[in-house]
């Protein structure tokens, strides 16, 4: 075959490719802007779905919730892996090895599994409160599934992240240079926020991101042990299972369009620091 | 500070109590009564259930299989490209990723509805109308589009470390396309197809939004059922709790099977 | 001798960059021919012609008379060492070594035999099961060598393959690739910017530039007859110096008239006169044919390096024995040490 040939077939290939990625999307946008309710007749332009999408109470309150857990779950992720992270280095070969299986467990592990695994464990505790309730005449709230279960969860299944994000970069780090400012005169305390913090920053800002980004869209775990409360994910499964509800498309349609400017945004800036360093 | 082993001591302690016990308690119910007794019954109940898990292994082995081939050569040619391009082409192939999971699979019900676009689209050349939705077919659909990124990244990852001069060097010692292929760039590629296959199959076998969504009553899979015992009309913790530990079992063994032959490093013959 | 490699007309562009611009070369059977130039001017993208791996936009490329412009890679009958070596890391030393031979479906034992007979050659005896990222950068570069030799090529093409050895083992590995070379009794085509290299390996030098061929020789002619400036300044530091050519026999430069051994320019052609550095010798300052005064001097080991200014030019000139700086020195050229180059047009 000639190279001309091998090139074509090629692009051909990577159209019809990243059509099938893209095309459903770009159709939900399409008929986020359909009058008629009806996901293959276009009949007509329409801004009224969004509309009814910025009014309905149970979607905003559910995005609001999806935040606030969002936001609790990855500073608390974030600090709390940060420092393992730190630990775990200063161990000895044999223990990484051990700890780090264990922090693969709930990535490899079917999500499903860890959902109804925190579930189960959520449930233990509720039938212990109750328990504890009755006989030793305390008097806790029963019902822990809500928001701090979520918090919980959504923090567990973050942490592994942060891990294997900032890890790397500390095998990286240079001891040397942590020595260097104890040599100047930082006591170890400065040393590691003078000089060993803004090294991990750009790591540690993107395990931020990362939980932020995993805790907004989880729908499994959450679905777990959530109860009664409900996510924006829960909420978006509740609105599918309706089917017809072209608010979703709408939904769809900005969620899409927020992400693209966030990622734009990061890559712009990204490369911007790229382009100092060189 | 950076010595200090004892900033790990919050993290090992939350991971014990919220990522191991939690999974103590599912073997616990497993293996127990409603009452706490203990007993194999859940275990051996889960015979009834055979179809199902053969259903779920085989729609996801299908699903991965397809994944796997589906990617290769995108992996491939991503990793040939000029660094400024790939990191373009890096991004059109995670952003759908970045959309939720649900809406995703939400707009190919949508796609693939009796009176769905496909159908109305083959209708104008007079074909069909075909019955997609509530299919294996449809289920199997879901899951590649869902998770086909998780495959080519992985792919991309390992092949763009594969210099181009080992390529040209196994076509200068006599390799055409197809023995470059098998004796040069599958076994390179192997780290990340077998980080591929577990990314795409664990997954896919333990889904039940996709099952749910795209396929119907008819095509139940072994997360449906697990979800039933928990928070459906089955309402059965230790069924479900023997359901997800089997399930568990299976996806380890997998792993542990991709992971060996990935880790092999391809060696052959006598030497 | 017959030609075993020829090129015609050959044509490369890189999005539109031409690389090489018309280039035609014939390479003799059994010879040690050495592309030599400085990066970027298409001695690599020749040898990849010759592999296979870049395909001309025009020319022709013959290999023992038959066209192969069009045949790819793996249908040659020449073989690679590549730069970084390229070796295979899922393999071991054996199985690098092999890899051609098991392509071929040979028996197993005639690839054992074949195999270890081709390591002892490069001295990699015991190896065999060596991982490829344990060995040294000259184990790894010997491998790379056994494992394109192995197959039998009738062309050994090597590009830029001592690069990245630190300065002693280069020298030993040139010895060695000669060694080798006479040996197997096949063609070595070599791609290098180093010009001593060149020098030392070669039976044949092509010295290259902006993608064609400036000069081919032997290293002695390439050395003491450069075509042009470009060829004397590559090879070797020299003095380049403009100049009249009066008569035959005759040629005026740096205000001096010196006899020379050229004949058959013009009356009065403006010519470049390359002298080099140790041809340059050192006498007091009355016996010189030209003087002038030692800027610095530099000792490199066998001799000084000074730099002596005269008329506004400054002198490159090697000699055993050091003059003081600021010293007035005369300096006395041969005959037979001042070559001439027509001028090019400008």
């Amino acid at each position: 075959m000639k190279q001309s040939h091998l090139r074509a077939l090629q692009r051909v290939y990577l159209v019809l490719l990243f059509s099938f990625m893209y095309v459903p999307i770009a159709v939900m946008a399409v008929f986020s802007f359909n009058e008629s309710k009806s996901r293959t007749i276009f009949t007509g332009f329409t801004f009224k779905w969004y509309q009814s999408l910025f009014h309905n109470e149970m979607i905003l309150s559910a995005l609001g919730l999806s935040l606030v857990v969002a936001l609790i779950a990855a500073v608390v992720a974030t600090v709390v892996g940060t420092a393992a992270a730190i630990g775990i280095n200063a161990m000895g070969k044999r223990s990484q090895a051990v700890i780090n299986n264990i922090s693969y467990m709930p990535v490899v592990n079917p999500e499903i599994i860890t959902g109804v695994s925190l579930m189960l464990l959520f449930v233990v505790v509720k039938d212990g409160i109750a328990w504890a309730n009755q006989n030793l005449g305390w008097a806790l709230p029963e019902n822990v599934f809500g928001l701090p279960t979520l918090l919980v969860a959504h923090i567990s299944f973050c942490l592994p992240y942060v891990i294997f994000n900032v890890s790397p970069k500390l095998r990286q780090l240079d001891v040397r240079v942590y020595e260097a400012a104890l040599d100047l005169g930082c006591n170890p305390k400065q040393a590691f926020f003078k000089v060993v913090l803004p090294e991990l920053a750009p790591a540690i800002l993107s395990a931020f991101l990362i939980c932020l980004t995993y805790s907004i869209d989880d729908f499994l775990i959450s679905y777990f042990t959530s109860g009664t409360t409900q996510t924006l994910p829960i909420v978006i499964y509740s609105m599918t299972r309706k089917k017809v509800s072209p608010e979703i498309n709408a939904l769809s349609t900005v969620m899409f369009l927020v992400i693209l400017a966030i990622i734009l945004v990061y890559n712009y800036l990204d490369g911007r620091r790229e382009r100092r360093k060189a | 500070m950076l010595k200090n082993k004892s900033l790990a001591f919050p993290y090992l302690v939350w991971m014990t109590v919220f990522i191991a016990v939690p999974l103590l308690i599912v073997v616990y119910f497993a293996f127990t009564t409603r009452s706490g007794a203990f007993t194999l019954e859940n275990i051996t109940a889960l015979d009834d259930y055979t179809t199902v898990f053969v259903r779920s292994l085989l729609l996801a082995a299908i699903a991965t299989v397809i994944c796997l081939v589906l990617a290769f050569p995108v992996g491939y040619w991503l990793s040939r490209l000029p660094v400024s391009s790939q990191r373009m082409m890096q991004m059109l192939v995670i952003l759908p990723m970045w959309m939720n999971f649900l809406l995703r699979t939400y707009a190919w019900m949508s796609l693939l509805e009796n009176n769905g676009l496909i159908n109305r689209f083959l209708g104008l050349f007079g074909i069909g109308p075909f019955e997609m939705i509530n299919t294996q077919g449809a289920v199997v659909l879901g899951m590649v589009y869902n998770y086909l990124p998780y495959m080519i990244l992985p792919l991309y990852t390992a092949m763009v470390k594969i210099d181009g001069s080992i390529i040209e060097a196994a076509q200068d010692l006599g390799a055409d396309i197809f023995r470059v292929l098998g004796r040069v760039l599958i076994p390179l590629a192997m780290p990340g197809i077998a980080t591929g296959i577990t990314m795409v199959f664990v997954p896919s076998v333990s889904t039940f939004i996709i099952s749910r969504m795209l396929g119907g009553g008819d095509t139940m899979l072994v997360g449906d059922l697990i979800e039933l015992q928990f928070l459906g009309n089955s309402y059965n913790y230790n069924l479900g709790s023997a359901m997800s530990l089997v399930l568990m079992v299976i996806v380890l063994l997998c792993m542990s099977l991709t992971n060996t032959s990935g880790n092999k490093d391809g060696v052959e013959g006598v030497m | 001798m017959n030609e075993i490699v020829s090129l015609k007309n050959i044509v490369v562009d890189f999005d539109g960059e031409p690389v090489l611009t018309g280039l035609s070369l014939d390479i003799h059977d059994k010879e040690f021919v050495t592309f030599l130039g400085p990066s970027g001017c298409g001695k690599t993208t020749t040898l990849r012609v010759i592999g296979g791996f870049v395909q001309p936009k025009s020319g022709n490329v013959f290999f023992n008379g038959k066209d192969i412009t069009a045949l790819p890679p793996y249908k040659r009958q020449v073989n690679t060492v590549f730069q970084k070596y390229a070796l295979f890391p899922h393999l071991n030393v054996f199985e690098n070594v092999a890899f051609g031979l098991r392509l071929q479906k040979l028996p197993e034992k005639e690839i054992r035999s074949r195999v270890l007979e081709m390591l002892e050659v490069v001295g990699l005896k015991g190896f065999e099961r060596r991982h490829t990222d344990r060995l040294s950068g000259g184990q790894q570069q010997r491998v790379a060598i056994a494992r394109g030799l192995v197959n039998h090529p009738k062309v050994l093409l090597l590009d830029e393959p001592l690069g990245a050895l630190d300065l002693k083992l280069r020298k030993e590995m040139q010895l060695e690739l000669k060694r080798l070379q006479q040996a197997m009794d096949i063609t070595f085509i070599y791609v290098t910017h180093d010009q001593e290299e060149a020098l030392t390996m070669s039976d044949t030098v092509v010295v290259m530039n902006d993608g064609d061929i400036q000069q081919i020789g032997s290293p002695e002619d390439i050395y003491n007859e450069p075509k042009n400036a470009f060829v004397a300044d590559f090879i070797g530091e020299s003095n380049i110096l403009d100049g009249i050519m009066l008569k035959d026999f005759q040629v005026e430069f740096a205000g001096s008239q010196f006899t020379c051994v050229d004949k058959g320019f013009e009356r009065n052609q403006p010519v470049q006169v390359v002298v080099r550095p140790e041809d340059v010798q050192v006498v007091p300052a009355i016996q010189g044919q030209l003087t002038g005064i030692v800027k610095d001097v530099i000792f490199k080991g066998v001799h000084f390096e000074m730099h002596v200014e005269q008329a506004g030019y400054e002198w490159i000139i090697h000699s055993t024995q050091a003059s003081a700086p600021g010293e007035l020195i005369g300096m006395r050229i041969g005959p037979d040490e001042i070559h001439i180059m027509a001028r090019m047009e400008e």
